[in-house]
Parts: structure tokens; C-alpha cells; sequence
């Protein structure tokens, strides 16, 4: 639970440290969220105070690392909210399908459950031979994990549910092998996935795609960072390409959304006007 | 930085004098009728923002917030969308598959990190949230469920000088969560729906 030491100025001298050693800037984090992946964090490693954390996150590089893997949320599903992947099948892909080449970013791909999930979508409408697509993170283990293509067996249940109600017709089964406590997504799949790292916040515009998925990710910002971000995603989209954010996101905080048009308002996908 | 001033102004601004207060409501199986006992109850003129949180499937859409909407005859029944503001006279539903936080400045978050007690919404993640935001201008309130989510956010509530009310276990179909409540919260009050929506119409 949020004890006193969660004064802001305890919040603000953390992220000022993290962000001058390291590069990596929180400051504009919703501030609800990020305190409580600080008090998760002090409750994983155990540290009693704010002291203690600044004074290992000042002297020891592989501690933070270590936050850094924590610090962010990292969950995720595949073919989370399926009536969103049902749109994209039926009302984004036949547009994709008239470009010799499609290319595509995951931002903020966490562990690669929704990347996986696109390659599933993208096989099943014959598109997957002529895509790439960009699955990038600000967090270096999550790029690591993904591609391994791991998934725990565990869910793959609710995710075979996920995919059925997302209109999928094939046995979901087929697209991986399972070994112990793990799936693993069938190489086929992957291999037109290309992983690297990328900060939403610091880091600019790499290359022009046709569509732009970013789900629950910019929840964990605060309204002006929000704005940054969406104008780096217009940035990078090519003229008419797609925008897919979270069910519960928009691009209210934006002062180009007008620059948007909505394509489908209920699963939050938008299209780049020109 | 923006972030700071951001902040540092809401709390000069010091708008506390005359706050509304938020009513918090979690529940879980069986919930849903008392919830709407109570909130049929409250007349138009209740402006006070209502936070409701329910345990719900996470992956099947449902209609609760249109239910909850066509049950009161009324249109003011949202499932907030990441940092809307918290005005007066709505009622909130929690969004299925999210954690539902409140910020500084009196919009929400949402969140979708890692389950809390097997929940996501978490009735204890958003009570704690609203009282950091809002202090002694909380009523808590946890109905019916076969869990024990609500008892330690009722707690938080308490603990900043909110109040705290407690579903009349014989009330419920399953009194787990009210039981768990109660046990963890010797000074919440004990009330059926209708005892809550009275104290909601007289006591705020």
C-alpha cells in the first residue's frame, strides 16, 4: 500500500536521477500509475525506503536494470478485446492487401501477445509473406522474451476463446507447439517480426507504416505526453494508414486530432487523413 | 516541468472548502441488485460523482453501464475512457479487463497492470486510489460477493476520514465480501440498500 514516503518531491527526485543517469524520462508518467509500480517495485525488492532505493539506483547500474524490467507494466494478451481483431480483419486488412508492402508497428509490444496475434490475422488473410512488421519497447527483457515467441500454457485457453470470438475459423492449436508450462508460436509466424528497442517518449519517427498499433500504452501518460506521442505516430504513418489505440484511449489530448478520422469509433481505430 | 507545475497548482489552488464528495461502490456475485436498490433511490438531483466497480468477465463485452442507465432512466451512466474528468451528477462504471485509478487532478487513469487478488477492476486498487485523491470527501462502500476484494481499500477510506459502509450481510446472496469487510472494518457502518441510499440522500 502507498505509504508517506509517496510525497511527490520523493516521486520527482527519483525520476530526475533516473532520467539524468540514465536517460530514461518518467517525468510525464500518469502519476496515479507510476506510484503504484514504484510501491510494487519497493514491495518485490524488498527496500524499506525512498533512501534505499535512490541510493541502489545511483550506485548500481544492474539494479536498474532491474527497475527498469519492473517499472513499466508489462501485461498483455492475445487477441485481447476480440471484437477490435475482428475490425482489423474485416475492415483494415482489405485495405492493407492493395500495398505491395505492408508495414506495420507495434508500440510498447511488451512481451509480443498482440504482435503474435496480427501474425495470426495476417497469415489467415494470405498477407503475412509481404508484411513486416516493427514490434519495438521501451523495456530490453520484453524484446528478449518476445522473441523467443513464449507464451504460458496457462492461458492459452482463454486466448483459443479470445480468437474464436474474434471471428477465427482454424484450430488455434496449429499455430503452436506446446512443451511443459510453455507454447511456443510457430517460427512460421514470427518471421517476418522484426524487435528492437524504442522509447515512445525520447525517441523520434524510423520509419513510414500503414498501420499503427499502440493499445494501453498511453494510458500510463499524462495528457501532454499523450499529445507527443500521437504526433510522432502521424509522423509516422504513411498518408490514409491506420491508428488502432486501447478501447478506453483517444486522441482527445491531441492537438492534431483533427488531422484523424475516426475508421471504426467503438474499437478506437483511426485513419491518418492525408 | 510541466508535470510539476501541474501539480503544485491543484495544491495551492487548495479547492477543498467546498468539495463534493465521491461515493466509491464495490461489489461483486450478487451485487447488481442491490446496487441498483440503492441507486434508484438517489434522486436526479444527487450530484455527487459515483464510482462503481464490478467484477466482471474480461473479455465479453457486457451492457452493465447501459443497463444501469435504462434501469434509472437516466443518461448520465459512463465507463470512463482514460483521463476523463470526474464531473458531478455522473455515474461511473469501472471499464471490464482495468484497473480504474484517479489522478491529482481529478481525472481518471486506467491501468492494466497485473491482477490484484485475482481482480481486474480491483474494488481495493480504486478505493485506495479515490482516497489518496480525495481525503475525508469519500464514502466507501462494499456490497455483496464471494470474495474478500473491498475490505483493505473500505480500510484506506476510513483511515483518511472517509466514511465506510458495509451491505447488511443478511442482505446478500453471497456475504463473503461484506463479512471480509466488516471483520477488517470495526467502524463501518452496517446497512441494507435501502439504510445506504438513505444515508447517501441525508448524511452528505
Amino acid at each position: 500500500m502507498i505509504d508517506n514516503n509517496f510525497t511527490a518531491e520523493n516521486i520527482k527526485t527519483l525520476q530526475q536521477l533516473v532520467l539524468q543517469q540514465y536517460g530514461y524520462d518518467f517525468t510525464q508518467y500518469s502519476k496515479a500509475s507510476f506510484e503504484r509500480r514504484i510501491a510494487r517495485f519497493l514491495n518485490i525488492t524488498g527496500l524499506e525506503s525512498f533512501y534505499d532505493l535512490k541510493y541502489h539506483l545511483i550506485n548500481n547500474k544492474e539494479f536498474f536494470t532491474f527497475f527498469l524490467e519492473n517499472i513499466t507494466v508489462n501485461v498483455t494478451e492475445m487477441f485481447r478485446d476480440p471484437v477490435f481483431y475482428k475490425n482489423i480483419r474485416e475492415k483494415v486488412l482489405p485495405q492493407l492487401a492493395t500495398y505491395p508492402v505492408i508495414k506495420i508497428w507495434h508500440a510498447g509490444c511488451a512481451t509480443g501477445e498482440e504482435v503474435f496475434s496480427m501474425c495470426i490475422l495476417l497469415h489467415e488473410e494470405n498477407l503475412l509473406k509481404r508484411s513486416i512488421i516493427y514490434a519495438t519497447d521501451i523495456n530490453p527483457k520484453n524484446i528478449e522474451h518476445a522473441r523467443q515467441g513464449i507464451v504460458p500454457l496457462n492461458v492459452m485457453r482463454d486466448y483459443t476463446q479470445n480468437y474464436h470470438s474474434s471471428g477465427g475459423k482454424n484450430d488455434f492449436s496449429s499455430y503452436y507447439t506446446a512443451s511443459y508450462d510453455n507454447v511456443l508460436i510457430k517460427k512460421e509466424l514470427r518471421k517476418h517480426i522484426v524487435f528492437s528497442q524504442h522509447n515512445l517518449v525520447t525517441d523520434h519517427a524510423f520509419n513510414e507504416f500503414q498501420l499503427i498499433l499502440c493499445r494501453n500504452v498511453l494510458i500510463y501518460f499524462d495528457k501532454a505526453l499523450q499529445n507527443r506521442v500521437i504526433r510522432l505516430f502521424y509522423d509516422s504513418l504513411a498518408p490514409y494508414g491506420f491508428l488502432a489505440l486501447g478501447i478506453k484511449e483517444s486522441l482527445l489530448f491531441s492537438d492534431i486530432r483533427n488531422n484523424f478520422e475516426v475508421n471504426e469509433m467503438a474499437t478506437k481505430i483511426f485513419r491518418r487523413k492525408n | 516541468m510541466k508535470w510539476q507545475q501541474k501539480f503544485l497548482g491543484e495544491k495551492t489552488n487548495g479547492n477543498m472548502s467546498k468539495q463534493l464528495s465521491v461515493i466509491a461502490i464495490g461489489g461483486s456475485a450478487g451485487s447488481f441488485t442491490p446496487l441498483l436498490k440503492i441507486l434508484k433511490l438517489l434522486p436526479e438531483s444527487f450530484l455527487h460523482p459515483v464510482i462503481i466497480i464490478l467484477h466482471r468477465l474480461k473479455n465479453v463485452d457486457s451492457d452493465i453501464d447501459r443497463l444501469i442507465s435504462s434501469a434509472l432512466n437516466r443518461t448520465k451512466v459512463r465507463e470512463p475512457e482514460d483521463k476523463d474528468e470526474i464531473k458531478p451528477g455522473y455515474i461511473y462504471l469501472a471499464p471490464r479487463n482495468y484497473h480504474l485509478l484517479v489522478e491529482e487532478d481529478k481525472t481518471f487513469s486506467l491501468d492494466y497492470s497485473e491482477l490484484v487478488d485475482y481482480s481486474r477492476p480491483s474494488i481495493n486498487v480504486t478505493m485506495q486510489s479515490i482516497s489518496a485523491v480525495y481525503g475525508k470527501h469519500v464514502t466507501g462502500i462494499v456490497l455483496c460477493g464471494a470474495n474478500s476484494d473491498g475490505a483493505s481499500g473500505l480500510q484506506s477510506i476510513i483511515q483518511n476520514g472517509g466514511t465506510g459502509i458495509v451491505q447488511q450481510p443478511s442482505t446478500c446472496e453471497y456475504a463473503a465480501m461484506t463479512h471480509a469487510a466488516i471483520e477488517m472494518n470495526k467502524e463501518a457502518m452496517v446497512l441494507s440498500p435501502e439504510g445506504i441510499a438513505d444515508f447517501l440522500k441525508n448524511h452528505l
